[in-house]
């Protein structure tokens, strides 16, 4: 009985994932000691502070907008597809959810319903031109989306700042989301049903993956994308629909930000917590795999909420939850993986068996 | 007068980090190794330079410390792609957003500010007629970036590795050596980059102020085909696209619209040049790079 559970635990660490876990976690420590703080403490304020009572509700709702943007990104990563213009996709899903909710003459609940939709098809249109812009034009998807995203991005500060403009107000936001255009809330927290929406999106997204031929497809084209395709699958068309599956839980990321609180879109409030790269670095820890896609939101919205509770009982600056994050990445980076660059060095042992 | 003398000074005076960074991305693509993480060497050369600059009074030292710190940043890269075979891509992202979280939390622990450091008594890079000396420094790498890799045995070999490693090996030349060189100037690069954009462009550290640059650095090295003229012209456009936006703002444009237009700018040229490329070759590619 012995042997097969120390097995176990000596995969588990010698697993990519936990070694940069671990990895992250002991230079973060050592960040910690050298500027003279203890390393459990404040891990251990982070641990509390993000999961004890008072910081439950936080680390909810911020894993509704980090699980939201890492399922936006993990669907292209699946197929080996970096989609960098998040930022983009959510404000744009934000900004029509916000427009849809000041002016929609529905009743209150429809009209929550009808922003909902008009953030996913803001976010889905805009993901689906940067996959546009590769299929026709041949620009590289991971600069496509990207530099797509900053006009995005400028475009909503424009309209907040100019025609959307609360009157009288001096912050760059729009006027408040009438009463009831809201979603609802569980009891007192900020936790809304925005929650339980992105869970089903990522329910899809684990049946899909699992159960599905479209979901073999993808996992087969992020495998081995000529293999794919010798397979028959249609690459251009299978870039269009994933980029814009990305696209629209992007925008619905954005449309539940505006209807949650503060109940209208605020310059730089759904970009500056920096869901989208977080939501990226926990695609990629998970490898794309939809549950771990969840552990990974998790882990991280936990880092997120707990650095702040870290700050205050050891004055070490939060951003090092930032750092910690990172340094995850870049030992996970380090070995092979997904995307299609890697093509090249995936073909080099076939092109010398040739040769010999 | 739109286009006169003055546009085209500022134009030259933005295009210098641009510049710089992209001739470090040109040298990576040509020794096969593909660098996304310019952005985060350029953020750290930034906040190595303004730290330094202002704990030593002295703005040269700045730039040096930047150009040595880029350069060891840009070892991860190195490390990471060449002697493990990791994902560049991948770690070029990580990269980047380590670069903003370390410089965010260094300009908290060091100087105790959030957002932005500026003081009056940061010394910054005096004006040789009328330009940084570190534009010259970029306008002279350029031609001996040119030199080196089309005259030069080690651009030879550099570029002999980029195309076809398996051959370079054969005739004695370690692809690893140069490919580790190869990130090494493009973190050296990056790091004047930064110097040039914290202590010659403006005074001052600002989170993540590096926004976007070093993409479109990476923008102009597809652009320019990774030739140092063919990158040289590519900033230039860029360059033109931030003075342009500029001066179309002290025309009465909104702010958002002139932060926006070097990034379409750079995404329409990338199509033209992509289309062009195309019609030449008479074939679609899947990955223009």
């Amino acid at each position: 009985m012995a042997r097969p559970s120390t097995d176990r635990i000596t995969r588990a660490l010698r697993s990519p994932v936990t070694f940069s876990v671990l990895a992250g976690l002991v230079i973060g420590a050592l960040f910690l000691v050298g500027t003279g703080a203890d390393p459990f403490a404040a891990y251990g304020a982070v641990v509390t502070g993000s999961l004890g009572a008072d910081g439950i509700g936080a680390t909810l709702s911020t894993v509704t907008s980090v699980l939201g943007m890492a399922l936006a990104l993990a669907i292209p990563l699946r197929a080996g597809l970096i989609n960098l213009g998040g930022d983009g996709q959510m404000v744009l899903g934000g900004i029509a959810a916000a427009v849809t909710g000041l002016y929609s003459p529905l009743p209150a609940p429809l009209t929550v319903v009808l922003a909902l939709l008009a953030g996913i098809t803001a976010g889905a249109g805009y993901a689906a031109l940067a996959a546009l812009c590769e299929n026709r034009f041949g620009v590289p998807l991971l600069v496509s989306s990207l530099l797509l995203s900053y006009p995005a991005t400028s475009l909503a500060s424009y309209l907040v700042r100019y025609p959307l403009k609360e009157p009288g107000s001096s912050l760059p936001q729009t006027r408040r989301l009438p009463e009831g255009v809201a979603l609802p809330a569980f009891g007192t927290s900020t936790v809304t049903f925005g929650l339980v929406l992105v869970v089903l999106a990522a329910t899809a997204y684990w049946f899909a993956d699992r159960r599905t031929a479209i979901g073999y497809e993808i996992r087969m084209t992020g495998l081995n994308p000529r293999f794919a395709a010798y397979a028959g699958v249609e690459r251009k068309g299978l870039t269009l629909r994933l980029m814009a599956t990305s696209g629209a839980i992007a925008g619905l990321v954005g449309a539940i930000g505006v209807l949650s609180f503060p109940y209208r879109f605020l310059d730089g409030s759904l970009t500056a917590p920096g869901y989208t790269w977080t939501g990226l670095t926990a695609a990629l820890l998970a490898a794309a795999a939809p549950l771990g896609t969840v552990l990974a939101s998790f882990f991280f919205a936990v880092l997120q909420v707990g650095g702040l509770s870290m700050e205050r009982t050891t004055e070490v600056p939060r951003e090092l939850t930032q750092v910690l994050q990172a340094i995850v990445i870049v030992f996970l980076a380090a070995r092979p993986s997904f995307s299609r660059r890697r093509r090249k060095t995936v073909q080099e042992p076939i092109a010398q068996g040739e040769f010999a | 007068m739109f286009f006169d003398s003055d546009l085209l000074m500022s134009a030259l005076r933005a295009l210098t980090p641009i510049l710089l960074a992209a001739l470090g991305g040109a040298v990576c693509e040509r020794a096969g190794v593909f660098n996304i993480g310019l952005e985060g060497m350029m953020l750290m050369g930034c906040f190595t330079a303004v730290a330094t600059s202002w704990f030593t009074g002295s703005p040269w030292l700045g730039v040096l410390a930047a150009a040595l710190a880029a350069a060891a940043y840009s070892l991860i890269l190195a490390v990471g792609t060449v002697t493990l075979r990791g994902d560049a891509v991948v770690l070029g992202v990580a990269m980047n957003l380590l670069a903003v979280g370390l410089t965010s939390f260094l300009l908290r622990t060091i100087f105790g500010v959030q957002g932005t450091f500026d003081d009056p008594s940061l010394a910054g890079l005096p004006l040789v007629g009328g330009f940084s000396p570190l534009a010259y420094l970029a306008w002279a790498a350029v031609a001996v970036a040119a030199l080196m890799l089309s005259r030069h045995v080690w651009g030879l070999r550099l570029r002999g590795v980029g195309e076809a490693p398996e051959a370079a090996a054969t005739l004695g030349v370690s692809p690893a050596r140069y490919k580790y060189a190869a990130v090494l100037v493009s973190g050296v690069l990056c790091g004047l980059a930064g110097a040039q954009l914290a202590l010659g462009n403006v005074t001052l550290f600002s989170e993540n102020m590096t926004a976007g640059r070093g993409w479109i650095a990476v923008v102009a090295v597809m652009l320019g085909r990774a030739l140092p003229f063919g990158v040289l012209l590519a900033a230039l456009l860029f360059g033109v696209a931030e003075a342009a936006g500029f001066r179309l703002q002290g025309l009465g444009l909104p702010q958002q619209a002139t932060d926006a237009a070097p990034y379409v700018v750079t995404l329409g040229a990338l199509f033209l040049s992509t289309a062009q490329r195309r019609r030449r070759t008479g074939r679609t590619t899947g990955v223009a790079s």
